[in-house]
């Protein structure tokens, strides 16, 4: 480990730093050189930025809490309004009085002007940090408020710096208007070798940490091509390390035994595949999975959803709205419908699979026409039924186009997947054996649009 | 009835609790999350969270928030929201003051809470307590509020703990579609899963329409409209109660006799004073009438001119009503549970259904219950024997036919006596003559081995066809259709049209029966029309809406205004001038109630929006 220099700060804790900062040794030397001895000036921004779980905030905040410099730590999704963020970095520089002092709603200038009458009371000694975590989001805040930020060391006249830390690039944030450019800089995802030596480090104290870092050359073997998040395989590694010992526990294997331990934890590890970044279950939900089921459980999206029986009609009939074009309802819908020419009955454009095109708006009228001869036995046209519509909305199965207030011929979109209504129909098919051939035709009859 | 169902909603509130408690102590990764899996329908879910929020403000922690979707519909709502549910109403903001000070509490919120979590815990418990934040209306909750709510809560939860409970009323899948997997990953995820509604169904059906304890009834039609509105519309065991309810007052309501149903001794006493009127009502009753056709002619005379003597028959009657109450309900529980387990289901899979045949009609004249004996006359000797302890459990539960109790136990302990007997059987003896035979000697043969076979059936086989019969019997003694009973009437509340009417409204049909019968909601002598007619009496709107009946999808302003004139001048006393205006307020109403709408394809036209009801 390269050792890291840096005058004007206690050379042991810059060791404790780095150890602590495993992989990040490259990115926290740079930081440290941009910002130089405490009481000289800094760059006036900077922007970092990188994939999640890249150790940004982390390398960041370490440094600021472990060099006990002065800063002021933001995260940009609380900030609703601009007076939050002004609040949170005057009462972290000055205490909460000076905060105190901002007016209602304050304006830039109210924040430049009393940042200026705190930092002449108390000029800065050391370089005071601002640090704007998921600064993404000051981009729909005040246009002026980010420009001001960057050169925020300017307008105070104070030894300032604004970190600026973001998933996007900073491509996306520059301004119409242009700008006081910020030093870019950027982390990078870690490697696998790299995730191997991070992930090694909480082994487990009860077993070796050679038996728990070939663990982790399994799990990675597994996961590393479909999953490179740092926190969702950390995830996973105390999810299944239980399952990867039991053989030790019940005195089937050595520790040296890899070759057997890997049998045995393969096919969980093959399963939990399925269900990478769900986060359906807990972990104690998850162990008892493997209790009770020794077969796979694939957790199903639309096992559990039971509705009333009109409901699954009118979701059928909204489906059949959405995807089949209005020209050939009376095809489809009319007992009647007379020959039509097989030659011009697909326009050209039809041909192609409406679910490549979406779901398509409907009238409510529409809605119910349908719905009247797809359930074929004879419906009140009652009020239950209309707020069976509106809560299949709420449930957000359908989704309203348009207006929310639109009481005049409201407009809808039917938002679920052909599997789910097909699983919904085969219910409906159960419970009315006589309408199960014509329901069959119907799905049939619009095969060639899906 | 109404208690009743908050302690089914408690019960399975006391399970999920259970291992809620559990998880809180166990390690929080970063949220703490858990998903109430809930039905579709709404009403009921209000009472679930309540209860639920109750129980978890009792055994748990003091800072329980529930939130709903239609007050957050920004974040600084939702945070205002439940600022203001933790720090009670004496902390919260003042109305006068900007919204951002609320906001600028969520910071202060940090330090506060810890202050006011030690003052309130004991120094027994270590961690401080959670804060417990209900999400009604998973669904609804716009997705950006949720994702920047729980990154902002991520953000305190080394100090403060967080709980989250979501209501789900669709699938868990649902929080992937809502969640992007940034926000997820924060979440530490148990999902619950309330009984589903039909269960719900059963138990308030168990508790309080299939027990003798309460002398009111519904009659199968009620029923089949209740279960129709439960099944077809809404899945709210609460709206069902809620018709249950209603139709009780209908019941007390419109039936005068309805002072007999109630508890059996009281119901007696009212019976020895029945007043004049009401002996005659129940002279009037069909089932009274039928029961005084079966009597002798001395007896009916005696009926239909004595007093008193109806009063004394009334007071029978009634007990024997009690009586055939308090057997009915246990035989039909056994019936189910023999049935219940036949293939296919021909009584029906739940109680409910078999309990609306019995009370409509001869059970046992019907194509099911035949087939249903049919699949039990086949049943193997340890299904039935399985089955017929079923039954005794339940016999013995009650602690009434005593005697039917006792036959029950004795065949199954012949049942169980059984074992080697068996064995030996089915085998028929005598030596076979062999000797030449044609075919006709053959088939003969074979015909008389056939029908020897039948007949001789092994002593188990004997016995369970009498076991058969003893259910059958049961079943034509006990499960008797109530509405045949006499004196039904008094405690069956029948009328499923008007229930129907209240219940499963149909707000378009009545306004169109309005228009186009103005003398049914009126009550004016003169509006009576014969069908087909428009009578210049009728009001404007009414007119009016006829008339457009008559149209196409387009409707000419100027010819209908022709036409309304002729209606007009039919009644000649009217004056003329006014009648353009009524014509114009009349077409407007019609606007408003939506029949017709502006349109812009045609000058001088209006579009129509009915169609049919020609």
């Amino acid at each position: 480990m390269a050792l890291i220099k840096c005058p004007g700060y206690p050379e042991d804790t810059l060791r404790s730093l780095a150890e602590r900062l495993p992989c990040r040794e490259t990115q926290l030397a740079t930081l440290l050189a941009l910002m130089g001895q405490p009481d000289q000036y800094s760059y006036p921004s900077v922007f970092i930025y990188g994939h999640r779980a890249t150790g940004k905030s982390h390398v960041v905040l370490s440094i600021m809490k472990d060099l006990e410099l002065p800063h002021a730590s933001v995260d940009c999704v609380e900030c609703v309004s601009s007076g939050l963020l002004f609040h949170q970095v005057l009462s972290a520089f000055f205490g909460p009085d000076a905060a105190a002092l901002l007016p209602r709603c304050p304006s830039l200038s109210d924040f430049v002007r009393l940042y200026k009458q705190m930092s002449s009371n108390s000029p800065a000694t050391q370089t005071r940090y601002i640090i704007l975590d998921r600064a993404e989001r000051m981009r729909d805040m005040d246009f002026s408020l980010l420009p001001a930020l960057l050169r925020l060391q300017e307008l105070v006249n104070d030894n300032v710096t604004v970190i600026l830390l973001s998933e996007i690039v900073w491509e996306k944030f520059r301004p119409n208007t242009g700008c006081f450019e910020p030093l870019l800089f950027h982390f990078p995802d870690y490697s696998k070798a790299e995730l191997v030596q991070i992930l090694s480090w909480d082994h487990h104290p009860s077993y070796t940490p050679e038996l728990y870092a070939s663990y982790i050359n399994i799990l990675l073997g597994v996961f590393f091509s479909v999953c490179r998040d740092l926190r969702e395989l950390r995830h996973l590694a105390v999810l299944n390390f239980s399952k990867f010992c039991e053989p030790l526990e019940k005195g089937e294997a050595k520790e040296s035994d890899i070759h057997k331990l890997w049998k045995n934890i393969e096919p969980h590890l093959q399963r939990a595949m399925q269900t990478v970044y769900l986060r359906e279950v807990s972990s104690v939900q998850w162990e008892q999975q493997f209790f009770f089921s020794p077969l796979p459980v694939v957790l199903s999206a639309h096992a559990h959803i039971e509705l009333p029986y009109y409901s699954k009609f009118l979701l059928i009939a909204a489906y059949l709205a959405s995807f089949n074009p209005a020209r050939t309802d009376r095809r489809f819908f009319l007992k009647s419908h007379g020959k039509i020419r097989k030659t011009n009955f697909l326009k050209k454009h039809e041909k192609t699979s409406n679910h490549l095109l979406g779901p398509k708006p409907f009238p409510l009228d529409r809605l119910m026409a349908i719905f009247y001869s797809v359930v074929d036995s004879r419906v009140a046209p009652t009020a239950s039924i209309f707020s069976q519509i509106s809560s299949l909305v709420t449930l957000q199965l359908l989704s309203q186009v348009g207006h929310d207030d639109q009481l005049d011929s409201p407009k809808y979109k039917c938002s679920v997947s052909l599997d789910f209504i097909l699983a919904i129909s085969r219910c409906v098919c159960v419970c009315v054996r006589l309408y199960r051939y014509q329901y069959y035709k119907f799905l049939n009859d619009t095969q060639p649009y899906i | 009835m109404h208690v009743d169902y908050c302690e089914i909603c408690d019960g399975k509130n006391i399970g999920t609790y259970s291992t809620a408690s559990l998880l809180a102590l166990s390690i929080i990764d970063l949220c703490e999350t858990f998903y109430c899996h809930l039905g579709v329908n709404v009403p009921d879910h209000a009472m679930t969270f309540r209860s639920l929020c109750n129980l978890l403000q009792d055994s748990v922690t003091p800072f329980v928030v529930s939130v709903h979707a239609k007050e957050c519909a920004a974040v600084k709502l939702l945070i205002q929201k439940v600022l203001e549910q933790l720090m009670g109403r004496g902390v919260s903001v003042d109305e006068e003051q900007e919204d951002d000070t609320a906001l600028l509490q969520r910071t202060q919120c940090t330090i506060i809470f810890p202050q006011r979590t030690e003052s309130l815990t004991n120094s027994d418990l270590p961690q401080s307590l959670p804060v417990v934040v209900i999400f009604k209306d998973f669904e609804a909750f716009n997705s950006q509020v949720l994702q920047d709510f729980i990154l902002i809560c991520s953000r305190y939860t080394q100090e403060l703990p967080f709980i989250f409970i979501f209501g789900i009323a669709t699938s868990p899948s649902a929080i992937q579609h809502r969640l992007p997997h940034s926000v997820s990953s924060l979440l530490c995820i148990e999902v619950f899963h309330s009984l589903s509604c039909t269960q719900h169904l059963a138990s308030v059906f168990d508790k309080l329409i299939l027990n003798s304890q309460f002398p009111f009834k519904l009659s199968s039609r009620v029923i089949q409209v209740l279960v129709g509105i439960f099944l077809y519309h809404d899945f709210s065991v609460q709206n069902f109660v809620k018709g249950l309810q209603f139709s009780m007052l209908e019941h007390f309501k419109s039936q005068p006799l309805s002072m007999l149903c109630c508890q059996k001794q009281e119901a007696l006493l009212s019976a020895k004073t029945l007043s004049k009127k009401n002996v005659e009502r129940i002279r009037h009753l069909p089932s009274f009438m039928r029961y005084v056709e079966t009597q002798e002619p001395q007896e009916q005379v005696q009926l239909l001119t004595n007093d008193e003597h109806v009063k004394e028959v009334c007071q029978q009657l009634l007990k024997n009503l009690h009586k055939y109450h308090k057997n009915y309900y246990p035989i039909l529980q056994c019936l189910h549970s023999l049935t219940s387990s036949l293939p296919k289901f021909p009584l029906g899979k739940h109680i409910r259904e078999l309990h609306v045949s019995c009370i409509e009609k001869n059970l046992w004249e019907t194509e099911e219950y035949d087939s249903a004996l049919q699949l039990l006359r086949i049943l193997a000797k340890d299904e039935l024997v399985a089955a017929l302890r079923k039954c005794a459990e339940i016999l013995k539960s009650t602690k009434i036919l005593q005697n039917v109790l006792q036959q029950l136990e004795d065949f199954i302990g012949r049942l169980e006596a059984l074992e080697e007997d068996s064995s030996g059987n089915g085998i028929i003896s005598g030596k076979m003559e062999y000797q030449r035979t044609d075919l006709f000697q053959l088939q003969k043969t074979l015909l008389e081995k056939e029908s020897r076979r039948t007949k001789r059936m092994n002593p188990f086989e004997v016995l369970r066809s009498q076991v058969i019969e003893f259910i059958d019997s049961l079943v034509r003694e006990y499960l008797t259709p109530a509405e045949l009973q006499p004196l039904n009437e008094v405690c069956y509340y029948n009328s499923s049209g008007v229930l129907r009417q209240r219940l499963n409204v149909t707000p378009r049909t009545s306004i169109q029966a309005a228009l186009s019968h103005p003398f049914y909601y009126l009550q004016n002598e003169s509006l009576k029309t014969d069908a087909g007619t428009i009578s210049s009496a009728a009001p404007d709107l009414c007119i009016v809406y006829k008339l457009h009946l008559e149209c196409g999808r387009l409707i000419n302003l100027y010819d209908w205004l022709e036409a309304f004139l002729t209606v007009m001048s039919a009644a000649e006393d009217q004056d003329t001038n006014s009648e353009d205006a009524r014509f114009i307020q009349a077409v407007s109403e019609m606007e408003f109630l939506g029949f017709i709408k502006s349109t812009k394809q045609k000058t001088d036209h209006v579009a129509r929006l009915t169609w049919g009801g020609c």
